[in-house]
């Protein structure tokens, strides 16, 4: 079965370590604050001004002047600090964001990735995103596999116009965890009782499948 | 108005001299912390061909979309429009320039406009479209954009609590773009929530000291939500 969008956030938590500050995108991501193990301190960042962000607020507490990225109302945690939209990207762009996770169109054996702009469809702003690539040194991409057409999103190389170049090196899909080393993706894990044959048929970029690949457990 | 007395008692007086063709540089991320009445004053006012700095542009009916909605904007630069179905519109037909910028650029093109630095070299957007046209070196084995500074004939800025002397500081995460944008205005104006006595506000807790800001206006506020998201 192919991983649910929880299985991903859950997978993806599994990266993070104690003490790490995190840059969380829109939509699968966001998911792995519920996920946070219990015992370890990780601090959210959210670009617009807040390292630090809690849950969403009670109706009462409710405060415009309190957003994250997503423009949602959201509460700031004990600790937190608030600054410009300058010092934000300084932290972004300065290398200083322990981990980012964000979501894709397509990724590439070079580790380039497309997420922002889809030519002959609107084109609404790539927002932070290519900061956020740009200026990380551990990034995780989570995305489909391969689209409903059963396309692949694991390339040669990307065919939409990218968001950043050469900056991606983890991606968890709903099938697999890879790594993508010298020009091609490396098949990590596989997701539970999906085999290696249809992780292979739905990659087009060069797979290198090592002798033991783990299933994920949940 | 005397001395360092930044305060004026009409919205007209604080936009006054704004003129057709002009760059607006506007606080605010979505619309949380945006100058909602200056923006307002700019639509009563019916200045043409603008040029507007936002990280976005307000939604249909609020913020900087009523400007789009009266047809008052020629250019938009800014990271992220997705919340406005006039701008699509605008766009598609031709109206309307759009030069997508990304965010951390965006802001630091303000602060580098405000803080007299005519470019700077970022990673961000190296190799995608955002590059074409920019010149690139290297530095440390790695590619990087020059991008140019950003500053307006206009800057319209939301604070929460100012002194007479333009010493402001801003309210939780409406503070965003609000320091950068007040920087790089050949004329900054600035509204806020609440005025208080000079010596007031603590030194150093100032967001933006009074030598950036020119005018200073006390409003009321409707702070529209754009995503109102709870637990209960």
């Amino acid at each position: 079965m192919a991983l649910s969008r929880d299985q991903m956030a859950m997978r993806v938590a599994r990266e993070l370590q104690d003490g790490y500050y995190v840059n969380l995108g829109i939509g699968i991501p966001t998911l792995v604050a519920n996920y946070v193990p219990d015992g370890m301190a990780v601090m959210l960042q959210s670009e617009n001004g807040l390292l630090g962000m809690g849950a969403f607020p009670t109706t009462q507490a409710v405060d415009a002047d309190m957003i994250n990225a997503g423009k949602q109302t959201v509460t700031a945690i004990d600790g937190s600090s608030i600054f410009s939209s300058a010092e934000s990207f300084a932290m972004i762009r300065g290398g200083h964001v322990d981990l980012t996770v964000l979501g894709a169109f397509e990724v590439d054996v070079q580790g380039n990735i497309a997420s922002w702009m889809i030519p002959g469809k609107l084109v609404k702003g790539m927002g932070g995103a290519m900061d956020l690539v740009a200026g990380a040194n551990n990034i995780i991409v989570t995305m489909t596999h391969a689209s409903k057409n059963g396309e692949s999103k694991l390339l040669t190389q990307c065919q939409l116009p990218l968001t950043g170049q050469g900056c991606i090196k983890q991606v968890l899909t709903d099938l697999a965890w890879l790594t993508i080393e010298d020009g091609a993706f490396i098949l990590r894990e596989r997701a539970p009782g999906v085999s290696v044959d249809e992780i292979k048929a739905k990659t087009q970029g060069h797979l290198i499948i090592p002798e033991q690949v783990s299933e994920m457990t949940f | 108005m005397a001395g360092f007395n930044k305060l004026v008692n009409s919205y007209e007086a604080a936009l006054a001299g704004l003129e057709d063709g002009m760059t607006v540089l506007a606080g605010g991320f979505g619309l949380c912390g945006i100058p909602e009445n200056l923006i307002a004053e700019i639509k009563r006012k019916q200045t043409k061909h603008l040029t507007l700095v936002s990280n976005n542009c307000g939604v249909d009916g609020f913020g900087l979309g009523m400007l789009l909605e009266n047809r008052q904007v020629d250019k938009m630069v800014s990271s992220y429009v997705g919340e406005n179905a006039l701008f699509e519109q605008q766009l598609l037909s031709g109206e309307l320039e759009v030069e997508l910028t990304p965010q951390g650029t965006l802001a630091e093109k303000m602060r580098a406009g405000g803080a007299g630095i005519p470019a700077f070299y970022t990673a961000t957007g190296v190799g995608t479209p955002i590059a074409d046209g920019k010149e690139t070196r290297r530095f440390n084995g790695r590619g990087y954009l020059l991008e140019e500074a950003i500053t307006g004939d206009f800057a319209i800025v939301k604070g929460w609590k100012a002194d007479p002397y333009g010493n402001v500081i801003y309210r939780h995460t409406a503070q965003n773009f609000n320091p950068l944008v007040a920087t790089a205005g050949k004329i900054t104006v600035v509204e806020v929530e609440e005025l208080v006595e000079v010596g007031e506000l603590d030194p150093a807790q100032i967001h933006t000291p009074g030598i950036y800001v020119d005018r200073l206006i006390v409003g009321m506020f409707e702070k529209r939500i754009e995503n109102r998201t709870v637990t209960d």
